[in-house]
């Protein structure tokens, strides 16, 4: 009994003393109890519990588990901030993603034939993940200052004296609706250097024969890059699309520390850590939440299943 | 073949080693000791908050104080973690709220004690002003002890400023300062100086208790005057115009800058609480009426617009006598005079040494103290309006920022108001 | 949108960006003249590019040393780009007494939440690469799922059932700490897990079919086979980890009081405060980024590796 616990067909049964020992399936298990529990409670059983809390109408200190169906979810389709929330994360989602993926790109096409010092500029363009939000949020605050004439600072400051001034803006203080689009900037500047890495690292996957081959064939660097990298990196840009996206919904620390408050960058997450903390509205917080977890799980549940089955084969 | 099994020790044993500084993190301990929840954490408050409690702990020999501060009036974690507390029936010895309605939702869910008892006998009901103790009873009991008082309603500018441009004064009226405004605009400066969120919300206060004055700005927040009714509406329209004339879209920072801006004459007026008063006279090295002056916002002169800070007795506060010594002492003369010069706000008591406060503060107490002086309580500020209603009043505004629709504005409030009674 | 969330799912650690591999091709002899001056021209746009990206790259950082060590006189918001006339560490000093406590406490956090969750992590990967046993088809992708699950989806009922638990905030004599410690672990595991997973997933089962020829057991595999040979896992696992913990904001500020804030906390107290000047916010963000740069500098491969395995995929 033993021996079958290695990815092995149970060998012809050895009798030795040992009989009495746990068969190795409920060993292994045994071995992984204390995560699944801490797993199963604090992921499936508080969400669990979150759904609950989001049909019941808890508002306040005390609690309160009655059930009144969809009621919360009707209130949140006719909320206005929701709405804006709901509008704002779609903008932000886009340009970020758009965005990160075309400089993560960029920067991978430069790296990928090998730069002297390429572990240099790796390494530039990667460090912002090792910083926290808030720095990172601390930090840019001040680049995409608004203050204008004699105020003028941040970015607009350097646009002036590089000559660029036209390209002056509000950034996330902007009254345009696509004031949000401006947070782009610090996410992608934390993240971009994640989506080079990921590319890089497809490029480099790429048999270097399957290029090499095209050019003897002919081709130029843009049609290698078309017709070669092109499709060979398709599945990295799906990857990289689909967590980006799930970034992108969770955003949280970042605007927090940017400009909270101000709702012209305000999304569900905030809206939900606000009016369930200061608010006291439990059920409208639970509510969000929910539909928040709605939307990563219909990205990343389909991803998950389809790397499992691409990794099987 | 034994070094997993010491690899898996010196894991845990590194990591046990690594958290042990953690136990000393929390500080406190002992038993007799009372726990005390506040958001003073800022220059002044904090150095105040320390002298009341060496004046309670010489008083009370082998109490340990446990100073639960959060930071930041604006910080939402304070909130949220005394929120949790109270919900778990795990609440400190005695906490913070601004006095009003800020606490309705503790009282109605049972949180805190009524304190009517020791108001009657400390006599508190008589050294306190009435409009004072109008706004911290809740359904007829008081449950809380305010130790301050700060000023909402004030318009600061910098006198200089006024001359250079030839502005008279100081606009007595919303509609004068509108009129100041365009001028002001045409010599090519901001007319009125505003920050983040919470000080528009501070401003639109003001703006409304001048148009609709103390009355009608009462029985707005009592729910017997509409939000979507004429005059109301006429006042949100003027705080749309004054808006206009503000630096909103390119404010940045908090509501110090916001006040630099007025030191720095770029602005000529900003609407702020009383506590502008000591960063002005302590960051900011300007003296009262020579570097800097404030009035009544326009259309409040004789109104006093107030916030206190103020502590409670939470039901099953594990110290319940201690606690009450506590707040005897934040409700005492002594208590307020050790604490208040330092913080930058008066007294509430009219019977403290007038002799400590001087400058700014010496006004704001004989204006406090005068009998002809209506007292109202602060919307931004948890005087007027319960959690609930405060944070929806948060997004109602955020939302006009971006679609300047009055209309829809006043009739969000006037549900809103509704569904958080 | 904490690290460990963007990470999404970390790679084994075998793997991190193979280097270039460079053959000339072989060229059409007409051809080679004219191929080498594109391709030299080529080569100068593509450097001239990867400057301009340094320079995007370490703007936000020339802003933050040049007015962290600024002297806070001089520190003005139109002038952040403008060199120091001054070097003065007075931001700095001013600014650390209000951090020191919380650095401690995201010390004395951040290592054990990593190490701890990194341990049960390696069983974990250990068990789904190497154990056979029913519905690891389905308990791996419901693990896999929590590194993705947004917080706030949780946080109510966490709250709730941490301050049941006396775990947090002024209720604790840790002040939240140890209850915040174990919120990393648990909130860690489905990250660690796959870190793992997918390194003994590399393995060849035969490293492991000695010791159970052997007649040893699965705990005794795992504890004299599998944990020596985990090593690199447990660097790329445990580097993550104290990043994630270290950078975490939500849970901080959810779960502790003044006295026990993580550092990320304070730094936003500090920076978002009503009247710091913000040469301290700089000098602070700067303070409270330093032990995650080092590692950063120190251990980049094993970093990149854990930033890689961020999209479930085996490059």
């Amino acid at each position: 009994m033993e021996g079958d616990w290695l990815h092995q067909p149970p060998e012809p049964v050895r009798r030795s003393a040992r009989m009495r020992r746990v068969p190795g399936w409920l060993a292994g298990l045994g071995l992984m109890s204390p995560s699944l529990i801490l797993v199963g409670v604090f992921i499936y059983g508080f969400i669990g519990w979150n759904v609950r809390v989001s049909f019941t109408s808890w508002q306040g200190l005390r609690p309160v588990y009655d059930f009144v169906w969809l009621d919360n979810y009707t209130a949140l389709w006719n909320d206005a901030r929701w709405r804006t929330d709901a509008r704002n994360i779609l903008v932000f989602t886009t340009v970020f993603v758009v965005g990160a993926l075309a400089l993560g790109f960029l920067m991978a096409l430069l790296l990928e034939k090998g730069a002297r010092g390429e572990a240099f500029y790796r390494g530039v363009f990667l460090f912002p993940m090792a910083i926290s939000f808030i720095a990172t949020a601390i930090v840019w605050r001040w680049l995409l200052d608004n203050g204008s004439g004699a105020d003028t600072a941040g970015l607009n400051k350097l646009f002036a004296d590089l000559g660029l001034g036209f390209l002056r803006s509000d950034w996330h203080k902007s009254d345009s609706s696509w004031a949000i689009a401006a947070v782009a900037l610090p996410a992608g500047w934390a993240l971009s250097g994640y989506v080079m890495a990921l590319f890089l690292a497809g490029m480099r996957a790429i048999p270097n024969t399957f290029r090499e081959s095209a050019r003897i064939d002919g081709a130029s660097e843009w049609q290698v890059l078309w017709y070669v990298m092109r499709p060979a990196l398709r599945p990295v840009t799906f990857s990289a699309v689909l967590i980006l996206i799930h970034i992108s919904l969770k955003t949280f620390d970042l605007i927090y520390a940017l400009d909270q408050g101000n709702l012209k960058i305000d999304t569900p997450s905030l809206y939900m850590w606000f009016t369930t903390f200061d608010g006291g509205f439990y059920d409208r917080g639970a509510t969000i939440a929910t539909v928040l977890l709605i939307g990563v799980a219909l990205i990343i549940g389909p991803y998950i299943r389809y790397w499992l089955r691409t990794e099987r084969r | 073949m034994w070094q997993g099994r010491i690899g898996v020790l010196a894991l845990v044993f590194v990591a046990i080693l690594a958290g042990i500084p953690m136990c000393a993190a929390g500080g406190g301990g002992g038993d007799n000791q009372l726990e005390v929840y506040s958001w003073w954490t800022g220059p002044g408050e904090e150095e105040g908050l320390a002298a009341m409690v060496q004046a309670f702990q010489d008083e009370n020999a082998g109490v340990t104080f446990v100073n639960a501060a959060v930071s930041g009036g604006a910080g939402s974690n304070a909130k949220a973690i005394l929120a949790s507390r109270l919900l778990a029936n795990d609440p400190p010895d005695s906490y913070q709220r601004h006095a009003g309605l800020e606490l309705e939702d503790d009282v109605r869910s049972g949180k805190v004690q009524d304190l009517s008892a020791l108001y009657d006998r400390e006599g508190w009901r008589e050294v306190l002003p009435e409009g004072l103790l109008d706004n911290l009873t809740i359904d007829g009991r008081i449950y809380a002890v305010p130790v301050n008082i700060h000023r909402a309603n004030l318009m600061w500018y910098r006198p200089a400023t006024l001359d250079e441009l030839g502005l008279g004064g100081p606009p007595k009226t919303w509609a004068e300062f509108l009129d100041q405004a365009e001028r002001i605009k045409q010599a090519g400066r901001t007319a009125l100086a505003i920050g983040p969120q919470w000080t528009q919300k501070h401003l639109f206060e003001t703006v409304l208790l001048g148009e609709l004055g103390a009355d009608r700005y009462e029985q707005l927040f009592a729910g017997s005057l509409r939000w979507s009714s004429p005059e109301v509406e006429a006042a949100l329209a003027t705080y749309q115009k004054v808006l206009s004339y503000s630096d909103l879209r390119s404010a940045s920072g908090d509501w110090q800058p916001q006040i630099d801006r007025v030191v720095a004459g770029t602005a000529v007026y900003a609407v702020m609480g009383d506590w502008a008063s000591s960063y002005l006279e302590g960051t900011k090295k300007q003296r009262w009426q020579q570097g800097y002056a404030a009035v009544a916002s326009p259309g409040s002169d004789g109104v006093y617009s107030f916030l206190s800070d103020a502590f409670t007795l939470p039901t099953g506060a594990r110290n319940p006598e201690m606690a009450e010594k506590w707040l005897v002492e934040c409700g005492s003369t002594e208590g307020q005079n050790l604490f208040n010069p330092k913080k930058g706000s008066i007294p509430a008591r009219v019977d403290a040494d007038a002799k400590l406060y001087n400058g700014y503060l010496g006004w704001a107490l004989g204006q406090w103290r005068n009998p002809r002086t209506r007292i109202v309580g602060s919307l931004a500020h948890g005087v007027v309006a319960n959690n609930a209603y405060n944070a929806e009043i948060d997004s109602a505004l955020g939302l006009f920022n971006q679609n300047s629709d009055l209309n829809g504005l006043a009739v969000t409030l006037d549900r809103t108001y509704e569904a958080t009674r | 949108m904490t690290v460990r969330g963007t990470a999404g799912i970390p790679a084994p650690a075998r793997t991190a960006i193979p280097r270039p591999v460079h053959q000339p091709a072989p060229t059409p002899p007409g051809a080679a003249l004219k191929s080498r001056r594109t391709s030299s021209w080529l080569t100068a746009l593509r450097y001239v590019g990867l400057w301009l990206l340094v320079a995007f790259f370490l703007m936000p950082v020339y802003v933050l040393l040049v007015t962290a060590f600024k002297d806070p006189g001089d520190v003005t918001v139109t002038g952040i780009f403008a060199l120091p006339s001054s070097f003065s560490l007075d931001n700095f000093t001013d600014v650390w007494p209000k951090l020191s406590n919380s650095f401690r406490n995201s010390l004395s956090l951040s290592i054990p939440a990593s190490l701890l969750s990194s341990l049960l992590g390696c069983a974990n990967g250990f068990v789904l690469a190497k154990v056979r046993f029913r519905y690891a088809n389905v308990v791996f992708p419901l693990i896999l799922f929590g590194i993705f699950v947004p917080y706030q989806a949780i946080v109510i009922p966490l709250a709730q059932t941490m301050t049941d638990l006396g775990l947090r905030g002024g209720a604790d004599r840790t002040g939240g700490l140890a209850g915040l410690t174990l919120i990393h672990i648990i909130y860690g595991l489905p990250i660690t897990t796959l870190i793992f997973r997918n390194y003994f997933v590399g393995l060849p089962d035969s490293l492991m079919e000695s010791a159970r020829l052997d007649g040893a057991g699965v705990l005794q595999t795992f504890l004299d086979v599998a944990v020596p040979l985990a090593r690199p896992a447990f660097a790329v696992s445990i580097i993550w980890q104290f990043t994630a913990s270290w950078n975490d904001f939500m849970f901080g500020a959810m779960m502790t009081t003044r006295e026990s804030w993580p550092i990320t906390v304070a730094l936003n107290n500090v920076a978002g405060g009503q009247s710091i000047p913000f040469g301290q916010a700089m000098a602070g963000a700067l303070l409270a980024s330093l032990p995650t740069l080092a590692i950063y500098l120190l251990l980049g491969r094993f970093f990149l590796r854990g930033v890689l395995a961020g999209t479930l995929r085996d490059n």
